[in-house]
This record gives C-alpha cells, sequence and structure tokens, in this order.
C-alpha cells in the first residue's frame, strides 16, 4: 500500500507530531516500505492457526485486590513540568 | 409528522474493589488529590499493570445477572487519544472481546412490562478529574489534574436502542443500579459519580424501522437530569425536524440548572480510538465451571424479590416495586417483617412516614436513625392495639430524636391507647350531649353524620381512644 501525503497527515495528527512540508515525501516513502515489510507477512500459511490476540503463552495473570501503599504526591509529580497546589497542571484543553 | 425517539444508554458504574483495576492504589472516594496514585496508574514508562482479580469476577457476576452470555475468552484494548484525565493517553478498555455481552432486563413502565436488551458489559478504567481555572473548559488558560480516580475500575454497560420514552429510560437505569447494588459490585452513589450515563438520543417517523441521527449526552448523573435531558432533546429535535432542518451527529451537554441541552462538539470527523490489544495483559480465560461457580453465588435479584413480595408477603406490585428497587430498602423491610410486624404495614411505614423523614434530611435508609428493628416493634405496637395507626405517627416522630424503645416512649408519653370501655364511654356520652346536631342528623338517617361524633371523641382522648370501639359505642348509643 502506497501511504499517500493525506494518509501522512493524518497519522501525523494522530500521533501528534508535526512534519515539514520538505519532510513528507521522505515519511510517505519509509512508511511505504514499513507496510511493505509487515506485508510480507501474509505470505505464512495461516489457515490452519487460529487466530490470537496474545503473544505469549500466558493467561489470568491476577493480582489480589489488597491495597499497597501509593506514592508521596511530592515524588508523584516530581518530573511533572507544571504543577500547583498538588495538581498537575496542564496548558489550555483543546478539542480536535 | 408523527415522530417517536429511540434511546440508547451507556451505563458507567463504578466497581467498589478496595484497590484499582490495574494497581494496588486505593480507590477510596474523597482523598486529598494526587495521593492515590502509583507509577502504574500514572503511567510511567515501563509499568507493569496486573489485573485486579475481583474486577474480573465483578464483570461476570454483572453479566450473569443481566442475562449476558459470558465470554470465556475475554481480553483488554488500548483505545487511544489525548486528553489530560488519561496520563497514558490511552484508556485500557475492552474492544472485540467484552467480558459480556447479549443480555437483557425488564422493566415496567405504567404497567406495561418491555425487555431492554444488553449489547455488551466491558472492563475498563476510569479517567482522572480536571479541576479548570475558568467557569467552563473553555474560558480556562488552565487545568488542574487529580489522578486519584484515574484506574479506579468501571464496568461499562451498554444497551441497545430500545428505549422509546425518558420514563423508560429512567426505569431501565433505576434497574441496572438495583441488579449492580443486589449482587453487590458497585455502591451505586450517583452524586459521587459512581454511576453515570451516556445518552444517545434519536428521532424517526412512527412505524420507520430506519434510525435517525443521534446526538449524544455524557456523564448524566441523576435520574432527574437523565429524564429532563431525554425530553428537552426529544424536544429540540422534533422541532429542527418539523422546521425541514437536519439533525446534526454531535455531543450535547445538559445544564440541569436551565434544563437544556447545548451543542459541545460535532463528531463529524468522529474519533479514531485505533483500538489494539493490550500487549501487557494476557487475555482472561474463563473456565464453564467458574462461570457456573458465580452464578451460584447471586442472590436474589430484584426481579425475583419483587415476586416473593408480592407473592408471599401480599404486597401490590407497586408498592413491591417501590420496596425492591433498592436492596437497602428491601433488606429493610426484611428485618421489619422479622420481628413479626405484618408486611402490608411495614411497607407503608417506609414508603410513607420513613422516606418523608429521610427525604427531608438527605439521607440513606442504612443511616436511619429508626432501625428495622425499632420500626418493628412499633408496628407490633399498633397490631396489638396498644396504640392506633394515628398515635403510631406521634411515636414514630419521637423515636427519629429518642433512640428508646417504642414501647419505652409510648409509657413515658403516656399514649397508650385506651381500651377500656368505661373509659371510652364517658367521653362519648360527654360527646353526645354535647353534638345534639350530629346526634340528630344520625337518628334522621344520616349515617355519615357518626364520623363527626367519633372525630370529637378521638379529639377529646388526644388520639389515645381505640377508634374501633368508639365506633362501635357511638353506634350502639344512638342505634
Ligand atoms: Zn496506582
Amino acid at each position: 500500500m502506497k501511504v499517500s501525503k493525506e494518509i501522512l497527515a493524518n497519522v501525523a495528527g494522530l500521533s501528534r507530531l508535526a512534519i515539514a512540508e520538505e519532510e513528507t515525501t521522505r515519511y510517505q516513502e519509509d512508511l511505504t516500505k514499513f507496510l511493505a515489510y509487515v506485508e510480507t507477512l501474509n505470505e505464512v500459511a495461516t489457515e490452519n492457526t487460529p487466530p490470537t490476540t496474545y503473544a505469549l503463552p500466558m493467561e489470568n495473570v491476577f493480582r489480589e485486590d489488597d491495597v499497597r501503599p501509593s506514592l508521596d504526591r511530592e515524588a508523584a509529580l516530581l518530573n511533572a513540568p507544571l504543577k500547583e497546589d498538588g495538581y498537575f497542571k496542564v496548558p489550555k484543553v483543546l478539542e480536535d | 409528522m408523527k415522530y417517536e425517539a429511540v434511546i440508547g444508554l451507556e451505563i458507567h458504574c463504578e466497581l467498589k474493589t478496595k484497590t484499582k483495576i490495574f494497581c494496588g492504589c486505593a480507590t477510596e472516594f474523597g482523598a486529598a488529590q494526587n495521593t492515590h496514585v502509583c507509577p502504574v496508574c500514572l503511567g510511567m514508562p515501563g509499568v507493569l499493570p496486573t489485573i485486579n482479580r475481583r474486577v474480573v469476577e465483578f464483570g461476570i457476576k454483572a453479566g450473569l445477572a443481566t442475562n449476558c452470555a459470558i465470554n470465556q475468552y475475554s481480553k483488554f484494548d488500548r483505545k487511544n487519544y489525548y486528553y489530560p484525565d488519561l496520563p497514558k493517553n490511552w484508556q485500557t478498555s475492552q474492544y472485540d472481546l467484552p467480558i459480556a455481552e447479549h443480555g437483557w432486563v425488564d422493566i415496567e413502565v405504567e404497567g406495561e412490562k418491555k425487555r431492554i436488551r444488553l449489547t455488551r458489559i466491558h472492563m475498563e478504567e476510569d479517567a482522572g478529574k480536571l479541576v479548570h481555572s475558568g467557569t467552563t473548559i473553555k474560558d480556562s488558560t488552565s487545568s488542574n489534574v487529580d489522578y486519584n480516580r484515574t484506574g479506579v475500575p468501571l464496568l461499562e454497560i451498554v444497551s441497545e436502542p430500545d428505549m422509546r420514552s425518558a420514563a423508560e429510560a429512567r426505569a431501565y437505569m433505576e434497574k441496572i443500579k438495583a441488579i449492580m447494588e443486589y449482587i453487590d459490585v458497585s455502591s451505586c452513589r450517583m452524586e459521587e459519580g459512581n454511576l453515570r450515563a451516556d445518552i444517545n438520543v434519536s428521532l424517526r417517523p412512527v412505524g420507520s424501522e430506519e434510525l435517525g441521527t443521534r446526538t449524544e449526552m455524557k456523564n448524566i448523573n441523576s435520574f432527574k437530569s437523565l429524564e429532563e435531558a431525554i425530553n428537552y432533546e426529544i424536544e429540540r429535535q422534533t422541532e429542527v425536524l418539523e422546521d425541514g432542518g437536519h439533525i446534526i451527529q454531535e455531543t450535547r451537554t445538559f445544564d440541569p440548572v436551565r434544563g437544556v441541552t447545548l451543542s459541545m462538539r460535532s463528531k463529524e470527523n468522529a474519533h479514531d480510538y485505533r483500538y489494539m490489544p493490550e500487549p501487557d495483559l494476557p487475555p482472561i480465560v474463563t473456565a464453564p465451571e467458574t462461570i457456573e461457580k458465580y452464578r451460584r453465588e447471586l442472590p436474589e435479584l430484584p426481579d425475583a424479590r419483587r415476586e416473593r413480595l408480592e407473592k408471599e408477603c401480599g404486597l401490590s406490585a407497586y408498592d413491591a416495586g417501590v420496596i425492591t428497587a433498592s436492596r437497602a430498602m428491601a433488606e429493610y423491610f426484611d428485618k421489619v417483617t422479622a420481628t413479626g410486624a405484618e408486611a402490608k404495614l411495614a411497607a407503608n411505614w417506609i414508603m410513607s412516614d420513613l422516606a418523608k423523614n429521610l427525604n427531608a434530611e438527605g439521607i440513606t435508609i442504612e443511616k436511619s436513625p429508626v432501625g428495622a428493628e425499632r420500626l418493628g416493634q412499633m408496628i407490633l405496637l399498633i397490631m396489638k392495639n396498644t396504640i392506633s395507626g394515628k398515635i403510631a405517627k406521634t411515636v414514630f416522630q419521637e423515636m427519629w430524636t429518642n433512640p428508646a424503645s417504642p414501647e419505652q416512649i409510648v409509657n413515658d408519653k403516656g399514649l397508650v391507647q385506651i381500651t377500656d370501655t368505661g373509659a371510652i364511654e364517658k367521653i362519648v356520652d360527654e360527646v353526645i350531649a354535647n353534638n345534639p346536631k350530629a346526634v340528630a342528623d344520625f337518628q334522621g338517617g344520616n349515617k355519615k353524620a357518626i364520623g363527626a361524633l367519633v372525630g370529637q371523641v378521638m379529639k377529646a382522648s388526644k388520639g389515645k381512644a381505640n377508634p374501633q370501639m368508639v365506633n362501635k359505642l357511638i353506634a350502639e348509643k344512638l342505634g
């Protein structure tokens, strides 16, 4: 599948990436190559393989409903670029 | 053209686990901001979430209690979107293999039964809370985020668009609330946001099978708002269509103060959530024996309990419906009748005087100063003719602030019913002597005039005379 300019713009928007106009051709080509590479998986015969949603042979990994200590608030906020009164502070929220 | 409303609900129900869905942080409501957080629920890189076993149990029980099929193979998925109430930039939810699907509950509106289908029930994590610097999100220059609620387990219960009126939607939500309370998976305190609904409303010409364009109202957290928002939206959409306009698919907010819905954002470019299987959480595989074990653990559900109260206690369908709508009230009722109090009297007292006092003080039945046992004892006093139903109202009010036993109160306040024929006869004689007109009316054939005389006797005895005896004595004396 060829990644068009529109698809690139959409994917970049969903990933919150700003892509400069002069870079678009390069990213389109790179992404097209990635997809082509992944498409080689289609060559594997899977008719007799049941579909799976999880890569490892594991299931039912649970924990008991027991309270464990949370972080100190100071520690929780340590890496926050902005904070106020024990809150994480975020800039104006804009809807799409 | 005549339109009919098509309504569907997505109910979010916060589960009453001690800890969050993927970490050991406490879920307790009302803690200081950002004190119930850890690297997992803050979405720090490199952490490994682990599923809380109770959440799965609660999800399966909720599914069974609403007649769903349980998916023996279920998994979590990432729902990607950017909003600061989600520190990871995705919500861990369930997409194509939810824990439960294809259920139903029955509702009753104005005596008509109706079955509402459930599409699915899935498990997910709640988001954090934003406190905006301005009055609304639009005029705020910044927002403060509290992540205590992030990761609190939720069930999202999705209905088919099977409801046709606000009353049906309310009955459905009440039924879901009752079921979740009965199976004890949620406290369902709507004022704390434990239970909230997103409502979808569209209109279509009566007789049409096609669905019209719908609007959505999010986070409705009271039954009153639910009904008002739906009724307003039905009216608004009707006007738009009758004027030849088109409904825009959008999210609207409901303003409970003005009772109107307002456009929030248009959904023309629908969100692209890019669901993907959650690679950090192995699938949940539930054996049929485990599902059956949970089924056996389910308590008596609201419909069954209602039927029992109708059949075994002789309550009317209406009374049984009101009593069983909340688990706490149904249990209170059972405790009252366990004292030997008659079921119909118990229902009447719970639904009238008790409910009135609880409402006036804004407290729940669990916190009632008059416990089930004491109310039962008071009803026994009525049944034994120690007090009349009328005096009982005085006794009940006294019990509200006085923790003494009803018997003690009746004795201390001298409220024991007069059943001594001689004492009543004395009052009756006085009343007959002082009310010649009522006496003449009665003897002249107006049998209703006896009411006035009985009233006078009751008044003279300060309500303590036994009304049946008073009636009988007057009738005898004038007969
Ligand atoms: Zn945590």
